[in-house]
């Protein structure tokens, strides 16, 4: 017994000893800051093309940014086995891999480092394209005219127009808008009606920027041009309709296609972001990939598989809240690691969005487990049962919360929706034999545990921490590993046997 | 705040001053320590343990039947007595949970313990979540065991309300270190687990008479139903009892080891089930923690020579070192 426990406390003594050593290695030799301290956001953006080979040659050219307002380049690579590779310079960037002979299914990637640098003035590149004379049709003339009448009278300069447009465009109860996408899409039509108006203007593909999105595809935006100047509109999302240059980056600089591939087929370009925030002193990122092996950094991972482990890197925080509370405290949970998941559900949406959603599916959920109860079902298809219950509920409190303008209850379909139909039974069963009293006690538990972890793992630094310091992984498992080999009291045990102490006291 | 905590919690130093035995160290020194991995499906199947009881002359409650499988729900009357009560148990459940006791059948009607009258539905209802494994220990499906209906011996009729008391016997190494009675309530629905309401009472190895009695870990005097005081509780053929629980550990190999027994009305005391992790309640209803008795029969076996001891002598050891007449003193002194 004695010696199992000196072996322990080694493994942790060593477990901390060398992640306090990749620690230390990471800040004086990759020099991470231990603080987050003043902080560059960087978007690390990245292209994957995939595509199934014919053995031919294969050849393709992938339209690649650069620098523009708002956003500069840091670093660029491409990652793509056996095929050569060369940049193509000019007004619109490509990049061109070329290989020989290629078979199957092949990936090429393309990842680029920006910086977010609004004060920085970043010379736009561009002279405004020629003006296309309007092609309408013969019943869309009459519309298309009285849409720009309208707008040019609400109007001062090419900006405002464009602004006025893409309003008219996107609102769904105007009549000569309607008519127009029956046509064309959005953004030819805005297109097309400024070329009326003698304001050059194209559409142009950029991204979307949002944390930690893979698979996303790129967007249709407007450039409009006043002389020197340009601004970007995106005339499909009714919400934002001008594009103030933080949230869009432009992924071409002139019209033309995005993608060409030849010697393949089914060939399609997806994209990932994902934001971080470093020093601006040193570029971390660009160091952590030379010596990737070396460094066993996440960021050497593709950029869709970093986003993954942004999450994941917290977990084992999590896990150290949930054995603290068995061990220490003694709280009861129902479900060992359940609450964990609804943590990671919590992390999604905000605390308060995330207790209320919670509380509202489970007692639903009861309720609705009751009235299953009169059918007579088996076990395993009773639960499936609640699954689809729980499904068409958070259906149901997505529409409603989108409709009423809250937006949180759109993410409610990250919590673990399994997880949650085996907890909604287990409770009733124990409401049924032990009475709510138990239910409420294992609830409450279970709610406080994910609260904690929550507030952990919600940490600004602490996310900073674990994801920059791997080394700090085997730190939380020699933390877990210790608090694993206590063997006192545990505080509700305290109060469990608080009566025999003041029996033999008295 | 410091008086207010000092009131509603006990201080560590004094619960190891008292040798309480807190969950953490009963699973990481007792459980993990002394109970191999491989002996605990012996325990958590109570089939495995009826057979394996037979083989080792223990008694257990008349076993009328198991169902294994959901086509088999509907035959289910087919194992039950011509009459008298019956009660259906999952083979591997835990913590009492999905045991029915029904007293008396009436047609399609089933009368339960509790008095309430249910269908024939309910009852098939009960056995197709039973073999699904709702009730089980990691919800793996299970099998549903029918015994025959204990009936309470005459002498605890006036301290149980409705249920048959049973009596846990902690045995470590083989040694009772242990023991309490634990009676239902109206509070517990008629059964005897602690945690639903039921009242623990210690009983002193030697005379088999009450020390002191808990409900809901605090303290009680009189059954809340009946109103008998509990002092005068008193277990008859004890030391046969004492010896029935020793031998469970020569049948499972568990060294640190709950029995539960009963004195049935006919069939005299009987092993009804064991479990390899018993809780730590019994420490309240004796008044004293087992941390002590524990290191002493540690002591005990670390100077014994020769063979190991037989039940009889084991019980007769735990008597002498944890019964009244041994003044508690030495207790604390073994530490």
């Amino acid at each position: 017994m004695k010696q199992g426990r000196s072996t322990l406390l080694w493994t942790a003594l060593i477990l901390i000893l060398l992640g306090g050593m990749h620690t230390a290695w990471r800040h004086f030799v990759h020099q991470v800051p231990l603080l987050p301290g003043s902080q560059q956001t960087y978007w690390d953006l990245e292209a994957r093309v995939e595509m199934e080979a014919e053995g031919s040659p294969v050849k393709v050219r992938l339209a690649i940014p650069q620098s523009q307002p708002g956003f500069l380049m840091r670093s660029e690579h491409t990652a793509s086995p056996g095929f050569g590779v060369s940049f193509v310079e000019g007004d619109q960037r490509f990049a061109e891999w070329s290989i020989r002979s290629a078979t199957a299914t092949q990936w090429l990637y393309y990842r680029a480092q920006f910086q977010f640098d609004p004060k920085r003035h970043i010379p736009a590149v561009d002279h405004a394209p020629d003006l296309k004379p309007s092609t309408w049709s013969q019943p869309l003339q009459a519309a298309a005219a009285q849409v720009l009448r309208r707008s040019w009278q609400e109007s001062a300069d090419s900006f405002s127009l464009a602004k006025a447009l893409a309003e008219r465009i996107s609102n769904e109860k105007n009549q000569n808008g309607r008519l127009l996408l029956s046509e064309m899409s959005a953004s030819e039509a805005m297109v097309n009606l400024l070329n009326d108006a003698k304001v050059p203007a194209r559409v142009l593909y950029g991204l979307k920027l949002e944390d930690g999105r893979r698979r996303q595809a790129l967007q249709q935006l407007v450039q409009v041009f006043d002389g020197q100047n340009w601004q970007l509109f995106d005339v499909n999302s009714a919400a934002s309709l001008d594009v103030t240059g933080n949230n869009y980056l432009l992924w071409q600089q002139q019209a033309g296609p995005i993608l060409e591939v030849e010697g393949a087929h089914e060939s399609k370009v997806t994209f990932s972001m994902l934001t971080t925030h470093e020093p601006a002193s040193s570029s971390v990122n660009a160091l952590a990939v030379k010596d990737a092996l070396l460094s066993l950094s996440i960021h050497s991972l593709p950029i869709s598989e970093q986003a993954l482990f942004k999450t994941l890197l917290l977990l084992p925080l999590g896990a150290l809240v949930v054995v603290v509370l068995r061990v220490f405290i003694g709280l009861k949970t129902s479900g060992t690691f359940m609450p964990l998941l609804i943590a990671l559900a919590f992390l999604e949406m905000s605390l308060s969005a995330g207790l209320i959603t919670f509380l509202i599916l489970v007692s639903a959920g009861l309720v609705l487990r009751q009235l299953l109860a009169y059918l007579n079902l088996l076990l395993v298809a009773r639960v499936a049962a609640v699954i689809v219950c729980v499904i068409g509920m958070i259906a149901l409190f997505a529409v409603i919360s989108f409709h009423t303008g809250i937006t949180t209850g759109m993410k409610v379909t990250l919590f673990p929706m399994i997880i949650l139909a085996w907890t909604i039974e287990r409770m009733s069963i124990l409401w049924e034999e032990e009475g709510p009293l138990e239910v409420v006690k294992q609830g409450g538990g279970s709610l406080i545990t994910a609260t904690l972890a929550f507030l952990l793992m919600d940490i600004y630094e602490v996310r900073y921490w674990m994801f920059n310091f791997l080394g700090l992984q085997l730190v939380v498992l020699a933390l877990i590993l210790i608090v694993g080999s206590y063997t006192g009291y545990r505080l509700l045990e305290l109060w469990r046997f608080n009566p025999l102490a003041n029996q033999n006291k008295g | 705040m410091l008086n207010w905590l000092k009131k509603y919690l006990a201080s560590p130093r004094q619960l190891r001053q008292l040798g309480v035995l807190g969950l953490n160290e009963r699973n990481l020194a007792c459980i993990s320590a002394h109970n191999p991995r491989s002996s605990f499906p012996s325990v958590d199947d109570k089939l495995l343990t009826k057979l394996l009881a037979e083989d080792y002359q223990i008694a257990t409650p008349a076993l009328l039947g198991t169902i294994r499988h959901q086509a088999e729900i509907t035959r289910f009357e087919g194992y039950l007595p011509k009459q008298g009560g019956f009660v259906i148990k999952p083979a591997k459940g835990s913590g009492g949970k999905g045991i029915l006791v029904i007293q008396y059948v009436s047609g399609n009607r089933y009368l339960k313990a509790s008095g309430e009258w249910i269908s024939r539905e309910a009852v098939q209802r009960h056995l197709s979540n039973l073999i699904s494994g709702l009730y089980s220990l990691g919800g793996h499906p299970d099998a549903a065991i029918i015994e025959k209906l204990i009936h309470s011996a005459k002498d605890f009729a006036d301290f149980t309300f409705e249920g048959v008391p049973d009596i846990r016997v902690i045995i470590y190494q083989g040694y009772p270190v242990m023991a309490m009675m634990r009676l239902s309530t109206k509070d517990s629905d008629g059964k005897a687990n602690l945690h639903q309401g039921a009242i623990g009472v210690g009983v002193d190895l030697t005379l088999g008479t009450a020390i002191q009695a808990v409900q809901h870990d605090r303290p009680v005097f009189i059954h809340p139903d009946t109103g008998s005081p509990l002092e005068k509780l008193r277990i008859q053929n004890w030391h046969y009892l004492l010896d029935l629980a020793a031998r469970c550990y020569d049948m499972t190999g568990l060294g640190y080891l709950g029995a539960d027994l009963v004195v049935d009305a006919e069939q005299g005391p009987l092993l009804l089930e064991l479990n390899a992790r018993p809780g730590l309640a019994i420490q309240m209803a004796n008044g004293t923690g087992v941390k002590p008795r524990l290191q002493a029969i540690d002591q005990h076996r670390a100077e014994l020579r020769g063979p190991a001891e037989v039940s009889e002598v084991r019980v007769k050891v735990a008597q002498q070192l944890f019964g009244k007449q041994v003044c508690s003193a030495r207790q604390l002194n073994v530490e």
